[in-house]
């Protein structure tokens, strides 16, 4: 972990959406893949205490990714991505949402836009994030779903982690 | 059927919006709010209305009148939200970091 990296986490609450910049210290062929690919997905999309599970993905212009977020009591949420538009290597959009395990769609909870941004720059690789919501009683209702609950747990065990990566 | 009313609620309207930073400022009575808008003071009262149901601003009575005054308390509670949003994202990427460096590493 480098705390070098820029975070930036802005929000508008009028337009309803929240802008989110983060470098990367690697260059934007891994980067991409890491955010393209299951096997590098399922890796770290979840965040902790949660894992996260592919069941399926079809990384093209209307194709999706299936995947499940598990909490350690081994709750599931089912969600889903459907990819909008993609730009290899430079961006991609696409609508998320929670469904069940053969995807139909979960109409609760209104649906976020995504568009994620790539750029490199000699030696590093920034993503640009733009998520537009309908309310922000959406990402409440998300937040309330566990996530709260399991950041703290989450984050000593990245501690943990890091304490072990550096011997 | 119940309405559900709260912060997220009150902030999604513009008016009401521009409700809040007025009497962000100073206390005021209905009739000194509804003079900023266009709109009919029976629409600014309903504004009020929801917004006082989303416990973002209170009433107190002062001689004859009636003031509306916001509380700030409550407009923190959306800040304090977000912050658990953002990190959720911090987590992330820390974790997307060591996989990252994970990965370079393999590849010596």
């Amino acid at each position: 972990m480098n705390s070098n990296l820029l975070f930036d986490f802005t929000v508008n609450k009028e337009k309803k959406t929240i802008h989110i910049k983060r470098e990367f210290d690697s260059n934007l062929e891994l980067v991409w893949q890491a955010w393209t690919t299951a096997e590098l997905l399922d890796q770290w999309w979840a965040p902790k205490p949660f894992q996260n599970k592919t069941k399926s993905l079809d990384f093209k212009k209307g194709g999706m990714w299936h995947y499940a977020m598990i909490s350690p009591e081994s709750e599931t949420h089912w969600c889903r991505f459907d990819y909008q538009d993609i730009d290899v290597k430079k961006s991609f959009s696409g609508l998320d949402a929670f469904c069940d395990e053969n995807g139909n769609i979960n109409t609760d909870f209104s649906r976020m836009l995504w568009q994620n941004i790539f750029s490199e720059t000699p030696d590093r690789t920034t993503v640009n994030i733009t998520i537009s919501v309908d309310t922000f009683e959406t990402l409440e209702k998300i937040i309330a779903m566990g996530f709260k609950e399991g950041f703290t747990m989450g984050l000593q065990q990245l501690d943990e982690l890091l304490l072990i990566l550096k011997r | 059927m119940e309405i559900r009313r709260d912060i997220f609620q009150a902030i999604a309207d513009p008016t009401r919006r521009a409700i809040i930073t007025l009497i962000a400022l100073q206390a005021m009575t209905p009739n000194a709010i509804a003079e900023h808008f266009d709109s009919s003071r029976q629409a600014v009262s309903k504004h009020l209305q929801i917004l006082t149901e989303c416990e973002l601003v209170t009433q107190k009575q002062q001689g004859r009148e009636i003031y509306y005054q916001l509380e700030v308390n409550k407009m923190k509670e959306i800040d304090k939200w977000l912050e658990q949003f953002r990190k959720i994202w911090e987590t992330r990427f820390n974790q997307l970091d060591n996989l990252l460096e994970t990965i370079k590493k393999q590849k010596k």
